[in-house]
């Protein structure tokens, strides 16, 4: 087949100092630095800046997380992450719905992604927290934990639908739909669970209700910032490595057309003489086209 | 439009009474269950009471499962969908009119379980209204997520396990308030039980809601 | 410091999860990057 396709050109044209393509841009690169270096100075402040978590209660008892309140500065914006990871999901699936264009589809996608790697991070980091604080790995009565082990099922349940081989505009379309109403179920969920805990009068929030000091309050909105870096840098390139497949797979679209015109064309040769001529098969896709 | 609900529900459950499906393999399978929990938990008469209302409805969730996973089935196989479409029938005909027919399955599920429930299980009925109507407010709620997930995985590979997978999450919340309610309706817990058959109600007006407007848009196929 | 296990678990699940994922991505993106001509790598750094 004497067709040229896009991708070979591309082959045949490589330049001479070849540098592999990647996804990145300048402002992954500024990004990805940024969030490496915050979290080297992240690591510094919750180690050795933050004091540890004690109070001295009226009958002389010191109680508190201790060290374990150093973990607090991976959770909390894992979790906000996550949370900010399925907004955008949500955001991003009504847009498709309302535009169809396959930007607002990769960018749900991406975001679900990133979103369920932060959700699972929280539930982890959360246990690990809840041992030595609650005396507890898991606890049924707090809201947040089971709404967001609830919305984190919703999502792989979301991931796992993407990754049904179904016709492109589909897929996306129902994908839209799961993500609206898993966003909405969430509601729902939190709502229900905050009236069964109630229920059982379980405790307050631990993190609020006590006093926050001033060098942990710093370190929790400097490691909100590293995250929020970090996501960002994480989501350009999840995004761009969806945009690349999405374009690959088109360019195959596109060259499975050219090849089928050639072929169709081919056969009007064949019809109309027995000796079909080099020329002709080159020519053939602009024929083909201006004949449809 | 309203005769056209009618006309899917007796066309679903048409189908349903001449296949029988529900009956000689729903049903049993739904017993099979109760069967499983009682084995799994000993023969321990008071905890299998304690436990009935969670346990009625966990069968119920993993009945409604085959259940709509065979209505979407049959209809796909048929080319029911496209065909009730080009028949100029309104989305939201073809939606509700489907729920309707799941929860009417589910119910007559329900009937026959909580006879069931009521004579393996040892309970007895402390308030009779609360239990009817958790149990239809329940089967609706259902009927509606379920009719919902059912369309949106209808037609894609592996939709066997990919609707528990995505349905269950959802409908969390029923089993949670429907189980509160027939705690309440049985006496074995002291759960507010017509606050929680709000919930139930609010979460089948929310998916109602939800899936009349979205139908259409899950349904324009390529 | 107390708690030094939960600490070094937390921490570092965090930091293996976050750096497999992203060099997940990164592979993969560059592997795909080489399949597309230039042209079609929008927001991306051009070939030097």
């Amino acid at each position: 087949m004497n067709v040229t396709t896009p991708v070979s050109t591309f082959e045949l044209t490589g330049r001479g100092v070849q540098v592999l393509p990647t996804s990145s841009s300048k402002a992954t690169k500024v990004l990805g630095w940024l969030s490496l270096l915050g979290f080297a100075v992240l690591v510094v402040l919750a180690f050795a800046w933050v004091p540890q978590d004690t109070r001295i209660t009226d009958q002389g008892d010191v109680v508190g997380q201790f060290d374990a309140v150093r973990l607090m500065f991976v959770h909390v914006p894992a979790a906000i992450l996550a949370y900010s990871g399925f907004g955008i999901t949500f955001l991003a699936s009504l847009g498709y719905l309302r535009w169809r264009t396959v930007w607002w589809d990769i960018m749900a996608v991406s975001a679900a992604e990133i979103g369920v790697m932060f959700g699972v991070l929280t539930l982890v980091t959360g246990s690990i927290w809840g041992r030595p604080t609650w005396q507890t790995w898991w606890e049924w009565g707090d809201v947040r934990l089971v709404t967001t082990l609830v919305m984190v099922l919703v999502f792989i349940g979301y991931l796992a639908v993407r990754r049904i081989p179904v016709q492109a505009q589909v897929q996306a379309r129902r994908c839209a739909l799961i993500a609206l109403v898993g966003v909405v179920n969430i509601i729902i969920v939190n709502r229900s669970v905050d009236w069964w805990e109630n229920r059982t009068l379980h405790q307050q929030s631990t993190l609020l209700a006590r006093k926050i000091r001033d060098e942990t309050l710093f370190t929790l909105t400097f490691s909100l910032l590293v995250g929020a870096a970090l996501f960002a840098w994480l989501l350009l390139h999840r995004f761009r490595m969806a945009y690349l497949q999405s374009q690959l797979e088109q360019l195959e679209v596109e060259q499975a057309l050219v090849e089928r015109r050639a072929e169709s064309q081919l056969h009007d040769c064949q019809a109309a003489s027995a000796l079909p001529t080099q020329t002709h098969l080159s020519d053939a896709p602009q024929e083909g086209e201006d004949q449809r | 439009m309203l005769r056209d609900v009618w006309l899917v529900v007796g066309k679903d459950l048409l189908i349903e009474m001449r296949a029988r499906v529900g009956i000689n393999q729903i049903v049993p399978f739904a017993v099979i269950v109760l069967l499983l929990f009682a084995f799994a938990l000993d023969t321990d008469q008071a905890a299998l009471r304690t436990y009935a209302p969670g346990l009625f409805w966990v069968t119920v969730l993993l009945a409604s499962l085959l259940a709509i996973g065979r209505s979407f089935a049959v209809d796909l196989a048929d080319g029911t969908s496209d065909r009730l479409l080009l028949s100029g029938i309104e989305p939201v005909a073809a939606f509700l009119g489907k729920v309707i027919a799941i929860a009417v399955q589910l119910v007559v599920l329900e009937l026959l379980l909580s006879l069931g429930v009521l004579l393996l299980f040892d309970v007895s009925v402390q308030r009779f209204g609360l239990l009817v109507s958790a149990g239809l407010v329940g089967a609706l709620g259902l009927a509606v997520a379920g009719t919902l997930y059912g369309a949106l995985v209808a037609g894609l590979g592996m939709r066997e396990s990919l609707l528990p997978v995505l349905l269950l999450p959802v409908v969390a919340p029923v089993m949670l308030g429907a189980t509160r309610a027939f705690q309440d309706a049985f006496g074995v817990a002291g759960a507010q039980g017509w606050a929680w058959l709000g919930l139930l109600v609010g979460f089948a007006a929310i998916y109602g809601l939800f899936g009349a407007l979205s139908y259409g848009t899950l349904l324009e196929e390529a | 410091m107390t708690h030094l296990g939960y600490l070094v678990a937390g921490w570092s699940v965090t930091v293996v999860g976050v750096v497999s994922y992203a060099v997940w991505v990164i592979v993969r993106a560059r592997s795909l990057a080489q399949r597309v001509p230039e042209n079609r790598r929008r927001w991306m750094m051009p070939d030097v």
